[in-house]
């Protein structure tokens, strides 16, 4: 047993991956985090009170798993998926009838959607139930409020891709909403002496056209494969980042 | 100033007046930023506009529909609802209107159910009679017509660039007797 070890463990391609070897001391402990590319974002050392489960329910840190549930799954399902209106349901049928693993997939994809919108929204709940919130804490906040936006638009622009009945009516109420907003839609107020019509007005950039089509369908998918994401990629690193920078987790005050 | 003499003095600049020109600095300081500034608000222009396309490959706005001695009186036909959301309608004495296919509500497509002789919204279950003027759920106001004409090889057309929004209480056939073709 322990020349397998010293086979695996003691050569130069070992080494040359794994720097350090983990010793049970504070200091191989705090070289194996920030030595790490995927780990140097925790901190190093968290204190006793920070993990305390019933004052942060962990909803944060579940956010983000869901978030990388469902990129992965997302993947996936971007494999057997074409963005367009005559293939778009048909590849959705697809996948729950034919391709191998597609049912998991998919399923995967849609309950930790939903599951990540609910999660969210408590994570913000006890944010602010505690009182995370206030100094130094108010530009963490902000980036918070955006990233919970950006996950409703995920949800939002991801309804539309199987271009079953239900997405299509929640993109065409969900834009018509645009189309109604003061300043920016063709049905909102002002529109008249702004010259809004629903040929230049936010819907139409929403759906590139004047109606819910294929240019809609296309950019619903491209907003929610690759922009959206990467925005809230950016984002959430900034999050990440400002809980550290800004005292640590929020904990229980004794 | 004591740090930029001295800044000056490193670089061992020759030939520029011995006090730093602090006019031209800030003026290329403010032509630099100001540069980029433009740049990205033309960007963010190009950006914004890159959203509305130029051409649509969206069905046209004014179309033929037949002759109107296909149509039976007292019927609804809803063989262009797909392509041009419109139905076109023929009342029991004659008259024919074209009306947009889209719920007051939100927007969804409703269906006429001639059992019922009504149009019923399947998202959330406003009603309207043939006229287009809503009696139940929650749509505000009676759906919204389009202009019909007789075009001249005798068809029927419809020109979805003249609209007559439906006003809320009112029947439209006595709002807008001009949406209304005797043929």
């Amino acid at each position: 047993m322990n020349s397998l070890y010293d086979k695996v463990k003691k050569n130069l391609i070992w080494k040359s991956v794994f720097r350090r070897d983990y010793r049970d001391n504070a200091r191989s402990r705090a070289m194996a985090i920030f030595g790490n590319v995927f780990l140097h974002l925790h901190p190093v050392k968290v204190r006793e009170s920070a993990v305390k489960l019933r004052y942060t329910w962990g909803m944060g840190g579940i956010t983000f798993l869901a978030f990388i549930i469902l990129t992965i799954t997302g993947v996936v399902l971007m494999f057997y998926y074409h963005p367009t209106v005559d293939l778009a349901y048909l590849d959705m049928k697809d996948l729950e009838f034919q391709a191998p693993y597609g049912v998991i997939s998919r399923n995967l994809h849609r309950w930790a959607a939903h599951f990540m919108v609910i999660v969210v929204m408590i994570h913000m709940f006890r944010v602010f139930m505690t009182g995370s919130y206030k100094a130094p804490r108010q530009f963490n906040w902000g980036i918070g409020v955006i990233l919970l936006v950006l996950t409703f638009l995920l949800s939002f622009t991801g309804y539309l891709l199987p271009w079953d009945q239900l997405g299509f009516w929640a993109i065409t109420v969900g834009t018509n909403m645009g189309a109604a907003t003061p300043l920016l839609g063709f049905q909102g107020p002002f529109s008249e002496y702004l010259h809004i019509t629903p040929y230049n007005d936010v819907r139409f950039a929403l759906l590139g056209g004047a109606s819910v089509g294929g240019n809609a369908l296309l950019r619903s998918y491209i907003w929610h494969c690759i922009a959206i994401p990467l925005i809230s990629i950016i984002l959430m690193f900034v999050h990440f980042w400002r809980v550290r920078k800004d005292g640590g987790i929020s904990r229980p005050q004794h | 100033m004591q740090d930029e003499t001295t800044l000056h003095g490193e670089h061992g600049t020759s030939g520029g007046p011995s006090p730093v020109d602090n006019d031209r600095r800030n003026f290329l300081t403010k032509v630099g930023w100001g540069s980029l500034a433009g740049f990205l608000a033309i960007n963010s222009y190009a950006f914004l506009r890159f959203f509305y396309p130029r051409v649509l490959f969206e069905p046209p706005s004014q179309f033929k529909v037949g002759f109107p001695a296909d149509y039976p009186p007292g019927t609804v036909n809803s063989q262009y609802q797909r392509e041009f959301g419109t139905w076109i309608i023929r009342l029991q004495d004659g008259r024919f209107f074209a009306m947009e296919s889209k719920c007051t509500h939100l927007g969804c497509t409703p269906s006429w159910l001639e059992s019922q002789k009504k149009f019923k919204c399947p998202c959330h279950g406003s009603g309207y009679y043939i006229s287009g003027l809503n009696f139940e759920g929650p749509a505000p106001r009676p759906m919204d017509r389009f202009k019909i004409s007789i075009a001249e090889d005798g068809q029927l057309q419809v020109d979805k660039t003249i609209k007559f929004p439906g006003i809320p209480g009112k029947e439209s056939n006595e709002v807008y007797p001009q949406s209304l073709l005797k043929a």
